[in-house]
């Protein structure tokens, strides 16, 4: 199984997340500068965190304009399962494969802490080993991680089971504590907080088993055993 | 052809909040003497120079710019466009 993890200028939790396909889930991974095209036999897209272009003008929106967002776009609609985690969720929505937008944390802090999220949809391919409501203690860190809906699209999201996760308590002002969502479809998934960084016990001080369900799930949908 | 300088303002929609422009106003202003004020609000402003044939077209062009290249999130945020002779 192939998993694409794309790097943009700026990116800088792409090696993290490849250590963690590699090196835990023993995953074929490769990394795809945003100038290239992704080759056609690819399973998973993953686009990982950062700063893509230093969050100039907006974070994820000038990155969403890159080359190879076309291709993750064509591939998307394929079916093919795309993750994007934290700026990787912000290009997700700038390039318009993901709804809402995200918006500087009501705080206007830089927030880099531990949360508990809620999985509150467990079709998708990062969700599929979740029971439903499941608690999964996980890190956040970013600046710009508010997510924003407007009452209409929101009323939209929980009628099409979009909503993937939710903050267990107020944590950034987001709209209805939302901190992960997924395309009418379920392939495409974006979240702010990061699994790449607490699925092994050495660097999660609460429990990695939870984190570690978002890429088994993935495992799952491909039928690999880890 | 002339050139124009073109002022893109870019704001938040009225009902999205901003928190920044809360904070100038409850945490600055309004505890000096100015008592007078009673809303602040952030923006973003993109300064364009173009050359273009008349002002009326600087205006669509830099509007058109904004539009496809998502320079400002129509979800959340409103543009205003002020053409000046450079």
């Amino acid at each position: 199984m192939k998993v694409g993890v794309v790097v943009f200028p700026g990116s800088n939790c792409d090696r993290d997340m490849y250590h963690v396909l590699t090196d835990v889930f023993n995953l074929d991974a490769q990394y795809y500068w945003h100038e290239k095209s992704l080759p056609k036999n690819i399973d998973a897209i993953i686009l990982p965190g950062g700063f893509s272009y230093g969050d100039r003008l907006r974070a994820g929106v000038i990155a969403a304009h890159s080359p190879i967002i076309k291709d993750v776009q064509k591939m998307a609609k394929k079916g093919i399962p795309v993750l994007g985690v934290c700026n990787g969720f912000q290009i997700l929505v700038e390039s318009g494969l993901l709804p809402g937008v995200l918006l500087k944390n009501e705080s206007l802090n830089f927030m880099c802490e531990w949360t508990n999220l809620i999985v509150e949809n467990n079709k998708t391919p990062f969700t599929n080993q979740f029971k439903l409501r499941e608690k999964i203690p996980i890190p956040i860190a970013n600046g710009e991680g508010r997510y924003y809906v407007d009452d209409e699209t929101l009323k939209e999201l929980k009628k099409k089971n979009q909503i993937v996760f939710r903050y267990d308590e107020v944590v950034n002002g987001s709209s209805n504590r939302i901190a992960g969502v997924c395309n009418e479809d379920g392939n495409v998934v974006g979240m702010m907080p990061h699994p790449e960084r607490a699925v092994e016990s050495e660097i999660n001080p609460i429990d990695n088993k939870p984190s570690s369900l978002i890429f088994e799930s993935l495992l799952s949908k491909m039928g690999v055993s880890n | 052809m002339a050139t124009y300088n073109v002022h893109v303002t870019i704001e938040n929609k009225a009902g999205i909040s901003d928190p920044e422009g809360e904070t100038i106003l409850n945490d600055l202003v309004l505890k000096g003497t100015h008592k007078t004020v009673s809303k602040i609000k952030t923006a973003k402003m993109l300064k364009f120079t173009i050359k273009e044939k008349d002002k009326k077209t600087a205006q669509s062009k830099v509007q058109e710019i904004c539009d496809d290249l998502r320079i400002y999130n129509p979800m959340v945020s409103k543009v205003t466009i002020d053409v000046f002779d450079a």
